[in-house]
């Protein structure tokens, strides 16, 4: 596989040749985009009137790594993610009032109201979830991409974690059973810059995480994670790889969250200067935006359009999330284990 | 005398420790410049530096075994993971290291370690991280495990955590941490294992630790309208507990009921209970009633996260029930 670009210290690398997307491929990256981004604002509005409590890890900013790699896979492939999940979720095609109501801790959430923003699973969709325990869901994506090639088909494993989780041990055990065994799993590092409060140079003593399954000779690759493209070309090419059998690669995707880590956040470890600067000249979303209207491919009406479709589906999944009952009382004690 | 936080008189007991001792060191995700994700480590930064007070990578396995080797040389290492859910991926150098190395080297390692678990505390946070898992740790011979209930015993148990020879797991609950209360001045040393009798009654004794104290003055109160005189005993050390305040005032009160915010099945409870049905079978005049969470994950959703946390209620009703 081509290492396009090692950077080494989570800047974003030069763009290079940019694949070409046709008008249906922008369009589509953009709502997908767009729909991710005006949920998670919404989601964030519904937290500051109380509806929401709790964790709820927004995806703001990070939207072309997980819209670009849903166009790489095929239905049946696997998405495996953390708790910074709503993105993912709404990628993957889950309805975004079931997933809004899990935030609200609904009966109709996907998870009834038990789990909350962090942990919500489609099996329909081949969403395993959602986890909270920082890069525990590494391993089980080795597992979900272990099932695969033990029936024998071709389906791949998106495992998603961040810059913080690649510290963990485990990471590193599920990475080494990855290449002994071939497995079908890619691994997709979102290095958004900082775990929590903590920034990359001061957790991490590589930050070049592409070059961390090195020693297990797994490939990997930079990848700008604010270009929905490179997103898409690097993900397709570590599909293709997996899918033919030669096993595991490394995708570190170098994207950054607007955001705080969590609703409460006081955001004393970056300055608001560099929140602004990525966003004025990486948006992902705008960037989409802008070719597309460079290229004369759309008017801005058209967008508007776009736009006010958008809306309406997040405001639906609002006013859903609102007003859908809480859990009943006896949902308490349904679903620990399956009833004898 | 002042008024603080609890949390903040965590923070005030790391630093008079670190201000006493300069072999005691902070380890933790986010607790040096971002102060601790719940604020308990605070200015310790800039008070003691960087050497001492050290955000670490994410990694819970090799926080807690660098704890142990530092503690084997001599260090004493205070550890923050930042939810007691995570401790599961500590609990081999716990488990297996820090609490057998005494034993199993002769005696020629002390390991005087601390490490702080934030546990429960019904904030919402679902099934990952609002869970209390000190039952395991008790269970583990060669571990302490404490539980501050009050501010001055939030001082005062950490100061003796840091003080002990052997590891310490400090349990503290997340809903306390912004609860305010009186530290006096000048903290009597406490000794771990002894119990604090919140609240004196004579007609049943509800032992309790942790946020579960206050809940059990509740419901003390509430029964005391309809003139049912409850103890209250706040065990404040769960390993070792104190057996011989609970047994003190099963003789005082006759009945018994535990009260905790952990799973009822397996628990700690279930420990005190078993214990004062042997050596307290005489002064028994009722069942022993345990209160403790169902046996399930901790939900998200409020109402049923309400549901599922022990409250006064329940705990009244214990008693009710065993006074029958
Ligand atoms: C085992 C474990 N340790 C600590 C935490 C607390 N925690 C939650 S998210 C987080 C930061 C993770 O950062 P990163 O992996 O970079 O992901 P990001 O939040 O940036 O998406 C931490 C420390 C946790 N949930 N699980
Ligand atoms: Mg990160």
């Amino acid at each position: 596989m081509a290492a396009t670009s090692h950077t080494g210290n989570g800047q974003f690398p030069d763009a290079g040749t940019p694949v070409q997307f046709t008008r249906d491929e922008e369009l589509t990256a953009y709502r997908e985009m767009l729909l991710i981004r005006r949920f998670e604002e919404k989601a964030g509005q519904l937290y500051g009137m109380g509806f929401i409590g709790g964790f709820c890890h927004l995806y703001i900013g990070q939207e072309a790594v997980v819209v670009g790699m849903q166009m790489a896979i095929k239905p049946g492939d696997q998405v495996i993610t953390t708790y910074r999940d709503h993105g993912h979720m709404l990628a993957t095609g889950m309805d975004a009032k079931g997933v809004m109501a899990e935030l609200t801790g609904r009966s109709g959430g996907y998870s009834r109201g038990k789990g909350g923003s962090m942990h919500m699973f489609s099996k329909e969709k081949n969403f395993y979830g959602g986890h909270g325990i920082v890069g525990a869901n590494v391993p089980l994506g080795a597992g979900l991409a272990f099932a695969n090639k033990y029936r024998g088909n071709d389906n791949v494993c998106l495992t998603y974690f961040g810059d913080g989780a690649a510290n963990q041990g485990q990471v590193y055990e599920a990475f080494n059973m990855a290449k002994l065994w071939h497995l079908p799993v890619i691994f997709i590092i979102e290095n958004n810059r900082y775990a929590m409060g903590t920034a990359i140079e001061r957790a991490a003593a590589t930050t070049d995480f592409s070059r961390r399954g090195a020693s297990f000779d797994i490939p990997g690759e930079q990848v700008d994670g604010m270009d929905v493209r490179a997103v898409r070309a690097a993900g397709e090419r570590a599909v293709k790889r997996a899918r033919a059998g030669e096993g595991p690669c490394i995708l570190e995707m170098l994207t950054y969250r607007y955001r705080g880590h969590s609703m409460s956040d006081p955001a004393k470890y970056r300055t608001r200067e560099e929140v602004e600067r990525v966003r004025e000249e990486r948006d992902p979303i705008e960037r989409v935006r802008r070719r597309m209207l460079e290229a004369g491919m759309i008017k801005e009406d058209e967008l508007k359009k776009i736009d006010g479709e958008i809306r309406s589906i997040v405001n639906a999944a609002a006013e859903f999330a609102q007003n859908d009952p809480e859990p009943d009382a006896s949902e308490l004690w349904t679903d620990v284990l399956l009833p004898a | 005398m002042s008024e603080v936080r609890f949390g903040q008189a965590i923070n005030r007991a790391l630093a008079d420790a670190m201000a006493a001792d300069e072999s005691v060191v902070l380890f933790g995700e986010d607790v040096a410049a971002p102060g601790g994700p719940f604020g308990v480590t605070r200015g310790l930064l800039d008070r003691f530096g960087a050497e001492r007070v050290r955000d670490t990578p994410i990694s819970e396995a090799a926080i807690v075994g660098a704890a142990v080797g530092a503690a084997m040389s001599g260090l004493k290492p205070v550890v923050e993971i930042m939810f007691m859910d995570f401790v599961t991926l500590s609990m081999d150098a716990l488990v297996n290291q820090a609490a057998k190395a005494r034993f199993m080297f002769g005696g020629q390692y002390a390991l005087p370690m601390v490490v702080r678990l934030p546990h429960g505390g019904g904030i919402n946070a679902g099934p990952q991280h609002s869970q209390c898992l000190e039952a395991w740790l008790a269970h583990v011979p060669g571990l302490k495990v404490v539980c501050p209930a009050t501010v001055a015993d939030a001082y005062a148990l950490t100061r003796a955590a840091i003080a002990d020879p052997d590891p310490v797991i400090v349990v503290e609950n997340k809903s306390l941490y912004a609860v305010k209360g009186e530290l006096p001045e000048s903290m009597p040393n406490v000794t771990i294992g002894k119990a604090d009798i919140a609240r004196p009654g004579r007609d049943a004794t509800i032992v309790t630790y942790g946020a579960m104290r206050d809940v059990s003055l509740a419901a003390a109160s509430a029964l005391a309208k309809d003139g049912i005189e409850a103890e209250v005993v706040d065990l404040r050390s769960l390993q070792p507990w104190d057996e011989t305040a609970v047994l003190a005032s099963l003789a005082r009160t006759h009945r018994l009921v535990i009260a905790h915010e952990a799973v009822e099945a397996f628990g700690i409870g279930a420990e005190i209970a078993a214990r004062m049905a042997d050596i307290g079978f005489d002064e028994l005049d009722g069942p022993i009633v345990r209160v403790g969470a169902p046996f399930m994950p901790v939900p998200f959703a409020k109402e049923l996260e309400a549901r599922y946390r022990p409250d006064a209620t329940r705990i009244a009703d214990a008693v009710r029930r065993t006074l029958a």
